[in-house]
């Protein structure tokens, strides 16, 4: 018969022991459940992670700031009325940028209308229609995306053979100018289509083909619609580029002291806001890099008129799907 | 509006098949003599593998016909070569002949866009357009050209489609503010405005909770009368609620080990479940297998 006494400690000890390990087991438990705990080396990663970014964001932002700042601080004596409605001058304070502004409107607004029909019809080739497999569809694909990739002087030169004389024939007008910027943004403009109709998904066209649609129905009811942001966000670009470029549009004809607004894209003589600071720019007297400043802040306003207006298609069509 | 998708019709179809729909109201068995849809020795290749094989069937009008087996076995891609959906996939190549009412759709001279109008079909996971309630129905109707009162077309469409009440008040929201199940009645409403002869539908409810999937299966039932239906499901109960006749497909590996789907029996719903003559049938639908 065993000790009541020692069989009651026995039991006792039992407890304590298991109570341990419960605790133990516990404590493991709160351990590896440690929410909201990572290890010191892990949150600092994090942190210079975050940092590095920011850092990369700030330079960017910091350099285009300094450029506005030193613009406005430069040019601000000009930025006035007259600046917008007088006509170049060899005397600085009548110069003016009228016929410079009216210029890139006709030049960059016709380059927007050629462009975009010809990148998306392009872009729907490549993307809907083109077979793969065949040889002639990759060498199309392999040029454009060589072609995105070539100097803008390159592109001046090929418009002033082929656009400004040659074949077309046009002479020196706006139009030569569009056109020239056309082809050098066409590339892009292609590239970022036909990722937009990629990204159109394909249980929409499936359904609408199941109903019976043709397959141009189903693109122009469907898949165009879809991409609309996305050939918005490709022609921002474009347009960011062609507006800004100088050296092909000095090929194609785009010459300063031009003291008339163009009549239209097929009349002789226009000039270009680039263009113009770039002549203001490079001439010996300071009013005229005051000038140039000022030119720059309009430039920069235009450009920021443009692209408010194609991120506000982008939305509008963004909201719809 | 049986008229109107005769318009542009290449697909020299019997005119009585595809005026049937409205001209036999009450369906039934009065019609189930000639097959729909039969096919003969149908193979489906991917890449000049074959995806299915030797496809020997006819499809009963005014039934609905399940396809079941396990993933893989190639259900969905003999279905999608009932409407030529097929030919959207480069690689995909199918030989042999599918009949509908005695035209081979894959003959020459059949334009796949005509094939579509009369044999409807609904997704395994519902695709609405990104439009309102409305203009995902009248949809169809208005790129086929039929010239029909689109207001009563779409009440009529959504009414089949057992969707009306829940949406008339909202006709013009966009489809996405609508539940899974309620976006899929909208595709099979959408499917039925152009007014088709078949309704192929690839597993109408994997996507959908059980409460949604019971009115999607109502809704086959019910459509039946009117329309001949083949549906893909993963789920054999769901067969044995809804279908009249089933076909067991399921996979046989080559020397190559290429998966390759063959039917290995079709019959009366109620006998592959009961008595399946072929051993794999019935280890699949006893549940030993898959």
């Amino acid at each position: 018969m065993p000790d009541p006494d020692r069989q009651d400690r026995e039991t006792r000890s039992r407890m304590r022991t298991s109570a341990r390990q419960a605790i133990t087991a516990a404590g493991a438990d709160t351990e590896s459940l440690a929410l909201g705990r990572r290890s010191k080396s892990e949150a600092w990663k994090s942190v210079a992670f975050l940092a590095l970014m920011l850092f990369c964001v700030l330079v960017a932002l910091a350099l285009l700031v300094t450029l506005i700042i030193d613009a406005f601080i430069d040019g601000s004596s000009r930025l006035n009325a007259d600046l917008l409605t007088q006509f170049p001058s060899g005397v600085p304070e009548n110069a003016g940028l009228q016929s410079a502004i009216f210029g890139s409107l006709w030049v960059i607004g016709m380059m927007i209308i050629t462009v975009v029909p010809l990148a998306v019809g392009a872009a729907i080739y490549l993307e809907e229609y083109a077979d793969r497999s065949k040889w002639y569809n990759r060498i199309v694909e392999l040029n454009i995306q060589n072609l995105a990739a070539v100097p803008s002087i390159v592109f001046g030169i090929l418009g002033l053979g082929l656009i400004v004389r040659g074949p077309l024939d046009l002479g020196f007008v706006a139009y030569a100018g569009s056109l020239t910027l056309a082809l050098l943004v066409l590339p892009t403009v292609i590239l970022a289509s036909r990722e937009a109709i990629r990204s159109v998904p394909s249980s929409l066209s499936d359904g609408s083909m199941a109903l019976g649609a043709t397959k141009w129905q189903t693109i122009w009811h469907h898949v165009l619609p879809n991409a609309i942001p996305g050939i918005a966000t490709g022609t921002i670009l474009a347009v960011s580029r062609a507006i800004g470029e100088t050296a092909p549009l000095l090929l194609v004809g785009a010459t300063v002291f031009v003291t008339f607004n163009p009549e239209g894209p097929f009349s002789e003589g226009y000039t270009t806001l680039p263009v113009q600071i770039f002549n203001w720019v490079s001439r010996p007297q300071d009013e005229f890099r005051t000038l140039a400043a000022a030119g720059i802040i309009v430039l920069l306003f235009i450009l920021l008129l443009m692209n408010s207006f194609a991120i506000w298609i982008r939305n509008r069509y963004a909201r719809q799907t | 509006m049986a008229d109107q998708l005769q318009t542009g019709a290449d697909v020299k179809t019997a005119p009585p098949a595809i005026d049937a729909p409205d001209a036999a109201p009450n369906g039934g068995p009065t019609s189930s003599s000639a097959p729909v849809l039969s096919t003969e020795n149908v193979h489906v290749f991917y890449d000049g593998i074959p995806a299915v094989k030797e496809v020997t069937m006819d499809i009963p009008r005014h039934r609905v016909t399940a396809f079941i087996g396990p993933s893989g076995c190639g259900k969905s891609t003999l279905l999608r070569s009932f409407n030529r959906m097929n030919d959207l996939i480069p690689s995909a190549e199918v030989t042999g002949k599918v009949l509908y009412h005695g035209q081979d759709l894959y003959g020459s001279g059949v334009d796949p866009v005509e094939v579509r109008k009369h044999i409807g079909m609904v997704f395994q996971k519902p695709n609405p357009f990104p439009k309102s309630i409305y203009d995902n129905v009248a949809f169809g109707p208005k790129v086929l050209g039929m010239k029909v009162d689109m207001d009563e077309v779409v009440e009529n469409s959504l009414r089949h489609a057992a969707l009306w009440d829940e949406v008339k008040d909202r006709l013009k929201q966009s489809a996405f503010g609508m539940s899974g199940g309620q976006q899929q009645r909208l595709c099979i409403a959408r499917a039925l405005a152009t007014n088709p002869d078949v309704l192929l539908m690839d597993e109408p409810c994997s996507a959908l909770d059980p409460i949604a999937t019971g009115r999607i299966e109502d809704l086959m039932v019910r459509l039946r009368e009117e329309y001949t239906i083949v549906i893909v499901t993963h789920n054999m109960q769901q067969a044995t609620r809804v279908s009249d006749r089933t076909a067991f497909l399921t996979v046989e590996l080559d020397e190559q080990d290429n998966r390759t789907g063959v039917v290995v029996e079709y019959d009366e719903t109620e006998k592959v479940f009961s008595q399946p003559s072929d051993s794999r049938t019935e280890a699949y639908v006893t549940g030993r297998i898959g």
